[in-house]
């Protein structure tokens, strides 16, 4: 269980973490500054199981992966969005940062509520106000990336074939 | 049979493919930079396995470089001891990278370029597939040398007539942007076409296919033609012969049809590529900071629009303003032909190539409380700098305009 922390729509990868930050690679480095333009408190208050809430096209913008990274490093259990731009979906994916699409979820849940996610069903329950959403489930291929905890533990273990198996 | 996407990969797949397959298809380059290049070495190290084609692999600085601070520098030195290490020669650092990728011939109709870069849809410009990709992905397709691609739906947007005098191709997106909205082409290819684009110059046609990204857009396409041939021809290293892969009974997701000709000169208000509105709503407003560069609109066509505007004449005194040409050649260029010469003689700080002020870290960074108007493609909250800063999109002509007064300016009257 952990508290949402929630976001607007076309939340972009500068609002995540702005390109004067990402000169380092090191997610608990980058994790200080994450949100810190929208949300400052964030990266202080922040504990492992919280969730962050977003609107539509989540991670629009950059192709810097040092926004699914920053949020990795923040400890977060995973985002919950209503969409996602593409290149962040693959980004958090192959990084194994946990993202779960929930239109449902996305518009209901508000700041500070209790969420508890069950990431293999995709069911999230907002303790606070009793609502039970249910996300969408990952392509059947992505899911092979997603388990092996991102596409670098996929590759070190199977051929890049196997992913179209 | 499909829409130009799908005729692409169904080149590449050897059969003909349709959107909404997953493909994992051979790539022809993968490009990434000084920004992205040590997320994806950590990933290639992780892997453990060897490079597949180190000629499939180009590198550019171009984000901070020379490198401004002892971390950059430090980030750099390890990307230049990795490319020593794994005999990767094709480094490039003058100029950003999707001006370099063109010049240097990478870029051909029909090729797959994935780039550590979301406005690797340049590419598209050229009739090349070009799409945006995480470092992790980088480090994936130098194992590899393939990626895997969701073919996508395809939003044509059909471009009809002649813009009017002051208006480019920079105001024609930044109204694409403002009808369709930010999210309005995610997952999609976008298709340019119609009779505007059949006359539309290269250097503005890479415009529309660098902001596809402000839509959301993986891909954005416009089919080769004699222009584009031309084009490699004369400015590029790539003097192969290439296929003009058009789009053949495609099935569109949606036709946007635009008469470019009701288009007058656009801003991108702060802080969404997608707050457009017309010059003219925002003209008036001071502004500290006019920069002219970065991949959407620092060519030397660009350089020579700013240069008329500016030609003897001096840019406001309590405005900076700042031009970052593209590339090693267009500097050269605009050297050779007196451009530099009347861009500093008006009082412009000329900066060496690159990415420069663009991504706030060097080259005009913002202070609290200044607004910038920018030939750049995105205006996102401290992007340029200071969270408290504003940054406004607009046309070279638009930002040649605003150096003069110091404030956003229709620029039609300064045009000749």
């Amino acid at each position: 269980m952990g508290k949402a922390w929630t976001f607007g729509e076309n939340m972009n990868t500068d609002e995540i973490i702005p390109g004067r930050f990402n000169i380092t690679i090191d997610p608990l480095e980058l994790a200080k500054n994450v949100f810190c333009e929208v949300k400052p408190d964030y990266a202080a208050r922040v504990k492992p199981d919280d969730v962050v809430v977003g609107g539509q096209n989540f991670g629009c913008g950059s192709s810097r992966e040092h926004a699914p990274v920053a949020i990795k490093g923040s400890q977060a259990k995973c985002v919950i969005a209503a969409s996602y731009a593409r290149i962040f979906f693959r980004n958090a994916i192959n990084i194994g940062l946990p993202i779960l699409e929930c239109p449902a979820a996305a518009a209901d849940i508000t700041e500070g509520d209790e969420v508890e996610v069950d990431l293999a069903t995709g069911k999230i329950h907002n303790l606070t106000n009793g609502h039970v959403y249910q996300a969408r489930p990952l392509p059947a291929f992505v899911m092979k990336i997603a388990e092996a905890g991102g596409i670098v533990n996929f590759l070190k273990n199977h051929d890049v074939q196997e992913l179209m198996a | 049979m499909g829409t130009l996407v799908e005729e692409i990969f169904s080149r590449k797949a050897g059969r003909e493919v349709h959107a909404g397959e997953i493909l994992l298809v051979d790539v022809d380059t993968i490009m990434s930079h000084d920004n992205t290049t040590p997320l994806a070495i950590k990933a290639f190290r992780e892997i453990g396995k060897p490079i597949f084609d180190k000629n499939k692999i180009v590198i550019h600085f171009d984000h901070a470089y020379p490198a401004p601070n002892l971390l950059a520098a430090e980030a750099q030195k390890k990307g230049l001891d990795f490319m020593k290490e794994q005999g990767i020669t094709q480094f490039f650092h003058q100029g950003v990278c999707h001006q370099v990728m063109i010049e240097e011939g990478f870029i051909t109709p029909g090729a797959i370029v994935i780039g550590a870069d979301s406005h690797s849809n340049t590419y598209g410009a050229l009739g090349a597939f070009g799409a945006g990709f995480g470092s992790t992905e980088i480090g994936v397709a130098w194992v590899t040398g393939k990626c895997w691609f969701s073919v996508p739906q395809t939003i044509r947007i059909e471009l009809s007539g002649v813009t009017q005098p002051g208006v480019f191709a920079k105001d024609v997106m930044i109204f694409i942007a403002g009808k369709l909205g930010m999210d309005g082409g995610t997952y999609r290819s976008i298709e340019f076409g119609g009779d505007y684009i059949d006359r539309l110059p290269i250097h503005e046609r890479i415009v529309l296919s660098n902001m596809s990204t402000e839509i959301g857009a993986k891909c954005g396409l416009i089919a080769a033609d004699e222009v584009t041939l031309d084009y490699l021809k004369v400015e590029t290293r790539a003097q192969g012969s290439y296929e003009q892969i058009h789009p053949v009974h495609p099935q569109y997701e949606k036709i946007i049809a635009i008469d470019v000709s009701t288009i007058e000169p656009q801003v991108a208000c702060h802080p969404d590529v997608d707050n457009a509105k017309a010059l003219r709503e925002v003209e008036g407003l001071a502004v500290d900071e006019v920069y002219i560069g970065t991949c959407t609109n620092a060519r030397y066509e660009d350089l020579e629009i700013v240069a008329g505007i500016l030609q003897g004449k001096t840019v406001h005194p309590h405005t900076r303003v700042i031009v970052t040409p593209a590339s090693a050649k267009i500097y050269k260029k605009a050297l050779q032909s007196g451009l530099i010469e009347i861009l500093m003689d008006a009082g412009c700080t000329v900066t060496g190539t690159g990415c420069g002020a663009c991504i706030g870290r060097h080259g005009g960074v913002l202070a609290p409380g200044e607004r910038a108007l920018t030939t750049m493609n995105r205006n996102f909250i401290g992007r340029m700098g200071s969270p408290l800063s504003e940054i406004y999109l607009a046309s070279p002509a638009s930002a040649a305009a605003a150096a003069l007064t110091g404030k956003i300016t229709d620029p039609r009257p300064y045009l000749a």
